[in-house]
């Protein structure tokens, strides 16, 4: 006389299997591997580089599990991460610069079940040792930036349009703005409309006037400031990817926290050192007048002679590494640099970058190309490098600077505040040099405002440690309930069992990092989701005790527990929910755990325990039940 | 196997004026403590200095922990970066005193000076390669968001109860759900222990975990209520408590064994998240039993409060 309608037991049984299946990626340790990737001007990596990398590894007896090549880059997994450390060191003395080698923990999950989407967890940061840096972009610094180039471009806007004006200058308190002071208020009148016309994203508004000062106010619109700041922060990420990838990190994390914070985890890096070096760098970059073109005969020269020409520098192209002659006479500089887009040229079709500047740019570029029309002009890229050093007991910085060119072309006409790179290479070229362009114009610095380093000692032990503490709190619990509830607490046994192994699957699935707050909260959820099982097995016993029959008593066990469970869990999501909007990773992790957990135990505890009771006591005439 | 008399039928109610003197004795103890010993909040909270020290021979982390006891920073963290002579240590600035500057801005210099001339004392070869300062900020905003997250769950939790139960019982709930917090930061505070973001979490966890406690019971009151013909209030809550607790201690027990794993084999990581655990189990269970029902006799929960819902919702109707 099972009550318990057949397409639940399907359900059961999905549930089952669908736990097991998606659980299973876990159970295959990850390799300790080397990724070796080409740089851009590298020879490509193909077969002979597999044989040299495998000669190399010979030469020294270091046994390699295998070397292959896959797409664009070559993988050696190694038997441990000792192997691994001298493994690397090994191929990148064969390769040389042209390669990145970076430690990579390989997958070993078979074919078919990542073919499904099957996958295992993410391992946080305390698990596998590692750097984690959160920083701030200085909006402060983006503000003056706008106010101070709006200020500029309004009083070449007054001049262009003959408006006479007294002063242009900001406002002494960050944020209010730009004050205008004007000599009539017809002058205001007709300086409120240009500016409004010109510049969108300025409010305009009528001051106190006193006297012959006819004051006007300009501030830049709170949404304008807002997508900058957004755009400060998605220009950062763009540049922290493209230097932290020079590092080789084979999976860092870069991300964006809030409005204003970037997170930047680098999984298996120890030395933060170099990190922060290359996080810290900034950028700018410089229009120059060219005095010739890269690899030219002159530059050549140049570059074997070492006799440079005293108004020029010798820079080497990035990528191509030819050198380039370039004059010292600095035309523009980030700083005046609005934007730049990468797109198509409508005219020929080739990939171009569009390069926007602000009005003091604008002018001094419309004067330089008027003059120097079908000359060339480079872009010079300065990247400078803040090292500190400890002399003496006393703190001792040296910039080190870097530039190289990553731009020459002819000018084909003047052109001022807008104008177009074409001829480029490739769509990525093209989208790589825009990058470069904005980051060289980076609108904010950012401050780390946290660091962190973890060992990778200290990530082995926590993995160690945090399996024991989740198997032996299970193990502990499932004797408990066998012990005091018999064949009821052998049948809430395997819904607990389930519940780590569905709560492990659906973790898996969505990807959720495992850390060890995260650990902790797998632990708690095993220890509370009994808790429907004890509410179950108590009514059970209790229906017993006031006469019901063994059927009777399951029935009325189940259903006059579930309302009870309901509102238990639902208080207790609440809780949970709370602890997953908090901004900071580790206790999102656990929250989002705690969440998944008492959802997956809603389901294992009621329905997964009420097929298998079903499945036991259903068809058999019962005397007394085992609970 | 059962451990409780399922007939036991202690008159909890009985003692309620003690039990609710002692429950209000520990939060203004707990309000006092916090107050005056204050929680002893970590890195996370506080912000803090971070240093990496190198060697140039090998090194054993109890000498620098020493070295630095010495010079009087016991509270320092040492840990290794890969390697025997690499040394990272993260202190709290007020650990040394002289670095802190009279408007409460950190001199780092003056740290780093500090920390490298303690440890040169017994090794001359150490030489501080970098050092960080966290930004108190982080910390602070940190603190901010905790008490927002246990606004919320409070808040919601009420919203949930009053919707589903009636307003004593949320108010009921939320009332010892505040003693809860309160008794285990005051515990905290009293050993001062170190409170990091994983015992924000455990902190969270705990209303959690209790507001569970919590519910059980009352579902049994509301459930008792219904049933009775003539309904007593104390009766019916005595009963109620009797009723569950059985559950309420074996729940308890389970979840503090797993607790009880965590801390011994889970390593220092989750030590803090641990321990504050097993304090709000013990605290949660205490009061599920001696504090929240005595608040809702107090409020005067009646039979007739909970019985119009049943009529107008056919959906409860049908529930016991």
């Amino acid at each position: 006389m099972s009550d318990f309608p057949r397409w639940k037991y399907a359900l059961v049984a999905l549930v089952m299997l669908f736990g097991i299946i998606y659980a299973l990626p876990n159970a295959f340790i990850p390799l300790p591997a080397v990724q070796v990737t080409a740089n851009r001007d590298a020879a490509p990596i193909d077969q002979s580089t597999q044989q040299k990398v495998a000669a190399a590894l010979t030469a020294q007896h270091i046994a390699a599990g295998e070397v292959k090549v896959q797409g664009d880059h070559l993988l050696a997994t190694f038997t441990n991460s000792d192997v691994q450390k001298s493994g690397a060191d090994a191929i990148k003395a064969a390769l040389g610069d042209g390669y990145t080698v970076a430690f990579k923990l390989q997958s070993t999950v078979p074919g078919w079940l990542s073919a499904i989407g099957a996958r295992s967890m993410p391992l946080g940061l305390d698990l596998q040792g590692g750097v984690h840096f959160l920083m701030q972009v200085d909006e402060n610094d983006v503000i003056d930036k706008q106010e101070n180039s709006y200020a500029d471009d309004i009083r070449g806007l007054l001049r262009d349009k003959n408006i006479r004006y007294e002063s242009v200058a900001r406002n002494p308190v960050r944020g209010q703005g730009i004050a205008v002071i004007l000599r009539s208020a017809d002058d205001r009148a007709k300086a409120s409309d240009d500016i409004a016309n010109e510049y969108t994203d300025l409010l305009v508004a009528d001051g106190p006037s006193t006297g012959d000062r006819f004051v006007l106010n300009a501030t830049v619109k709170p949404e304008k400031l807002r997508e900058l700041s957004l755009n400060t922060i998605k220009q950062n990420l763009a540049t922290l990817r493209n230097r932290i990838n020079a590092l080789g990190v084979s999976e860092p994390l870069i991300q964006q926290q809030g409005d204003s914070r970037i997170v930047v985890e680098l999984a298996g890096v120890q030395d933060p050192a170099e990190a922060k070096k290359l996080i810290g760098a900034t950028a700018t970059l410089q229009y120059r007048a060219g005095i010739g073109y890269a690899g030219d005969q002159a530059a050549q020269d140049a570059a074997r002679t070492g006799s440079i020409p005293p108004d020029a520098n010798l820079y080497y192209m990035r990528g191509s590494h030819l050198p380039v002659l370039v004059s010292k006479q600095i035309i523009v500089t980030g700083n005046e640099l609005v934007d730049a887009v990468s797109g198509t040229d409508t005219q020929s079709g080739t990939p171009m970058v569009s390069v926007t500047l602000n009005a003091t740019g604008a002018k001094k570029m419309g004067d330089f190309t008027n003059a120097n029309i079908q000359k060339p002009m480079a872009v010079v890229y300065v990247e400078r490098v803040t090292e500190t050093k400890m002399v003496d007991g006393k703190e001792v910085r040296t910039p080190k600077i870097t530039e190289s060119v990553i731009n020459d072309a002819t000018i084909q006409s003047a052109f001022s505040r807008q104008f177009q790179t074409t001829g480029l290479g490739s769509q990525k070229e093209a989208s790589d040099l825009a990058l470069l362009l904005k980051g060289g114009a980076l609108a904010a610095p950012v401050d780390i405002v946290e660091e962190r380093v973890i060992g990778a000692s200290l990530g082995q032990d926590n993995i160690d440690q945090g399996f024991k503490a989740v198997l032996l709190g299970l193990a502990l619990v499932l004797l408990a309930a066998a012990i005091y509830y018999k064949l009821f607490g052998l049948v809430a046994d395997i819904a607990l069992f389930f519940n780590l192994v569905i709560l492990v699957a659906v973790m898996s699935l969505i990807g959720v990092t495992l850390t060890m707050p995260g650990v902790a909260g797998i632990v708690l959820t095993l220890g509370m989701a009994i808790d429907a099982n004890v509410l179950i097995c108590e009514r059970v016993r209790e229906e017993l005790r006031n006469g019901s029959t063994p059927h009777a008593a399951i029935r009325a066990g189940y259903e006059k527990a579930w309302s009870t469970i309901l509102d238990a869990n639902v208080t207790h999501l609440i809780a949970a929910l709370a602890l997953t909007t908090m901004g900071t990773g580790a206790i999102k992790g656990f929250g989002v755990t705690l969440m998944i957990g008492i959802l997956t135990s809603l389901f294992t505890s009621v329905t997964l325990t009420h097929a298998f009771t079903a499945l036991i006591h259903g068809h058999r005439k019962l005397k007394t039940l085992s609970v | 196997m059962e451990i409780f008399n399922h007939d036991s039928n202690i008159p909890f109610l009985g003692m309620r004026k003690y039990s609710i003197a002692i429950a209000l004795a520990l939060m203004i103890a707990s309000i006092a403590l916090i107050a005056t010993k204050g929680l002893n909040y970590g890195l996370d909270f506080t912000g803090g200095v971070s240093m990496v020290v190198d060697y140039d021979q090998s090194v054993q982390i109890a000498d620098v922990r020493d070295a630095l006891a010495k010079g009087g920073l016991d509270h320092a963290v040492v840990q290794t970066l890969g390697g025997t002579r690499e040394v990272s240590i993260r202190m709290q600035p007020k650990d040394d005193p002289g670095a802190v500057q009279t408007d409460g801005k950190v001199n780092l210099d003056r740290i780093a000076a500090d920390v490298t001339r303690m440890l040169q004392a017994s090794r001359p070869d150490a030489k501080l390669k970098s050092r960080d300062y966290v930004g108190s900020e982080v910390g602070a905003e940190l603190r901010s968001d905790g008490t927002v997250a246990a606004v919320f769950v409070i808040l919601g939790i009420m919203a949930y109860l009053w919707i589903r139960f009636e307003r004593r019982f949320a108010i009921a709930a939320v009332a010892t759900e505040i003693h809860d917090v309160l008794v285990t930061l005051g515990i905290l505070a009293l050993v001062q222990r170190e409170f990091d973001m994983t015992v924000l979490a455990s902190v969270l966890a705990v209303i959690g975990y209790s507001i569970n406690d919590k519910v059980v019971v009352f579902d049994r009151i509301r459930e008792l209520f219904r049933l009775a013909r003539k309904a007593e209030p104390e009766e019916i809550l005595n009963r109620s408590i009797n009723n569950t607790l059985s559950r309420t201690i074996i729940t308890s027990l389970f979840t503090a064994i797993t607790m009880g794993a965590l801390y011994f084999f889970g390593g220092p990581a989750v030590h803090g998240f641990a321990v504050t655990m097993l304090i709000g189990i013990l605290v949660g269970t205490l009061s599920s039993i001696f504090v929240a029902s005595p608040i809702l006799l107090w409020l005067g929960v009646s039979k007739k409060d909970l019985m119009p819902v049943t009529k107008e919702n056919p959906e409860l109707a049908r529930r016991p």
